[in-house]
């Protein structure tokens, strides 16, 4: 009798400490969010009514496209190769071994290109500006430079959202066409084509509608990019343990927002 | 030296700052007069940092008003604490220089970001002045982490100058630095003073600071101003809590 009441008083305490952590999770969650919609509107009134920060924004281009550059050279034109390998033997199979640069082509273009340039700059670009954020917040310069009147949201993240939403299609054309070659070389492995064969090849396969949804789609994905890295670093906590979470914290929110923005975009291309 | 003079630059009134339960101020009254070293003691934690944050509008006070000049900071609007934080020059404790720049492109920055435009000769001589202000032209081009601890307080100080600010808030200008450097520091704060006639209020626990820059002391206590007073009086107080800064 005295182990079943235990036993009982056990359930109902752990049933308690679930609820309350549910609770306490879910009050966590409604302030990430009120935080998140006050930081988007400050990042918006602040676009319109301050001054571009013209300067900042090119340089973060600039570290933006130099920093990720040579990763998603050797990616992408890996990605081309094992799409490549991978796919050959099922075609073989069918004897449609001459549809292999296009299939190869759309798959890179519509879908790997862009998830997986978008993938590696939140690792590259997204943990960068959380740690580059996160320990100007500890050491206290962004508050020198709201006492200098600069406003942080101006200097520190608009250029460098934008400069995201500008870098993240132009790495991904880069990743596509790099993804595209490695692709010829995998075929070339096994059989023997000409670059020049194997592009009209896959770009007969290739229309408008298979381009433009992919470069619109990786701007949003910049956007996801840039913001994200940005709000975690700009709220960071003061510890300097604050700059590595807010480091990860970015990597591992914005790739699980890329991935829902991505299914998203796949739903509305496929309406149309 | 200039003296002080009873013209009031900041003026604190009941201030109240809570952080969720914790009361960090509760009601603290303190003037700032033209030309003055004020200093605020108090131990760790007690709310000075939070006080001269409360001051340039880096953190909101729940209660109670701050006028600095002829501005009040409850609810300011964004053209006059522009103009408030013209007239603020800030040292943070660990200097705050901005890593990504160079010493000559952190006091650009400052300069920068005022009303005035200047050419870039004047931004040059600007510039040079202040890094001469402190003592150190040489380390114009060099990067915040090839410079010392002492080395980074007077840049950031350099920063702060460069602007020509009526007032300057030290947050603990000579914490971690050795006494030969602290010294130093402490003796800028005075030159800085005489050359520049501004009015300080200089937050620290290093008494050798105090006794060396302070033409005024109020001590912070739970959030209150326990003791103000000349250094004088502060030595020869009997005051046990007082005592245990000063032995």
């Amino acid at each position: 009798m005295l182990k079943k009441l235990h036993k009982r008083d056990k359930i109902s305490s752990n049933s308690s400490s679930f609820i309350n952590t549910i609770k306490e999770e879910s009050i966590s969650f409604f302030i990430h969010m009120a935080n998140a919609t006050e930081y988007l509107k400050l990042v918006f009134k602040n676009f319109f009514s301050k001054r571009f920060e013209f300067q900042e924004f090119l340089k973060q281009c600039y570290q933006m496209g130099n920093k990720s550059v040579g990763l998603i050279s050797v990616t992408g034109i890996i990605i081309g190769l094992v799409l490549t390998i991978q796919s050959r033997p099922p075609l073989v199979k069918f004897g449609a071994v001459a549809m292999l640069p296009g299939m190869v082509a759309i798959s890179i273009i519509r879908e790997m290109g862009p998830v997986i340039t978008a993938l590696i700059c939140a690792g590259k670009i997204g943990s960068s500006m959380g740690a580059e954020l996160g320990s100007m917040r500890v050491s206290e310069q962004i508050d020198a430079m709201e006492v200098s009147n600069t406003h942080p949201i101006n200097f520190l993240v608009i250029p460098r959202v934008f400069a995201a939403i500008v870098m993240i299609p132009l790495l991904t054309l880069y990743a596509d066409a790099i993804g595209i070659f490695g692709s010829w070389l995998g075929i070339n492995i096994k059989d023997d084509m000409s670059l020049r064969l194997f592009i009209n090849q896959a770009f007969t396969d290739l229309d408008f509608m298979d381009i433009i949804p992919a470069v619109i789609k990786s701007f949003f994905f910049g956007a996801v990019i840039g913001l994200v890295g940005c709000y975690k670093g700009y709220n960071a906590g003061r510890g300097t343990e604050s700059v590595g979470i807010a480091a990860n914290s970015a990597v591992v929110t914005a790739s699980l927002l890329l991935i829902i923005v991505d299914l998203i975009a796949v739903q509305i291309t496929d309406l149309l | 030296m200039e003296k002080q003079t009873n013209k009031v630059v900041v003026d604190i009134q009941n201030l109240k700052k809570s952080f969720g339960d914790l009361k960090v101020l509760d009601g603290i009254t303190l003037q700032l007069h033209e030309k003055e070293n004020l200093v605020v003691l108090g131990k760790s934690g007690s709310g000075k940092s939070v006080l001269i944050k409360c001051i340039v509008s880096l953190l909101k006070h729940d209660k109670g008003s701050i006028t600095v000049g002829k501005h009040e900071l409850t609810d300011i609007n964004d053209e006059d604490l522009v103009k408030v934080r013209r007239k603020i020059g800030f040292l943070f404790q660990g200097a705050a220089l901005y890593d990504s720049m160079t010493v000559r492109e952190n006091l650009t920055f400052a300069l920068s970001r005022l009303k005035e435009k200047f050419s870039k000769q004047e931004i040059n001589d600007k510039i040079i002045e202040a890094l001469e202000n402190v003592g150190l032209p040489d380390a114009i081009d060099k990067m915040p982490s090839e410079l010392s601890g002492g080395m980074k307080k007077r840049i950031g100080l350099a920063r702060t100058l460069v602007v020509h600010p009526d007032i300057i808030l030290y947050d603990e200008p000579t914490t971690g630095l050795d006494p030969i450097t602290s010294n130093e520091i402490s003796d800028l704060i005075n030159e800085t003073k005489e050359k520049f006639n501004n009015s300080s209020i200089i937050i620290t626990h290093d008494m050798n600071c105090v006794k060396t820059v302070a033409d005024r002391i109020v001590m912070i206590k739970d959030g209150k101003v326990y003791k103000e007073g000349n250094l004088e009086e502060f030595i020869t107080n009997e005051d046990e809590y007082i005592q245990s800064f000063f032995k």
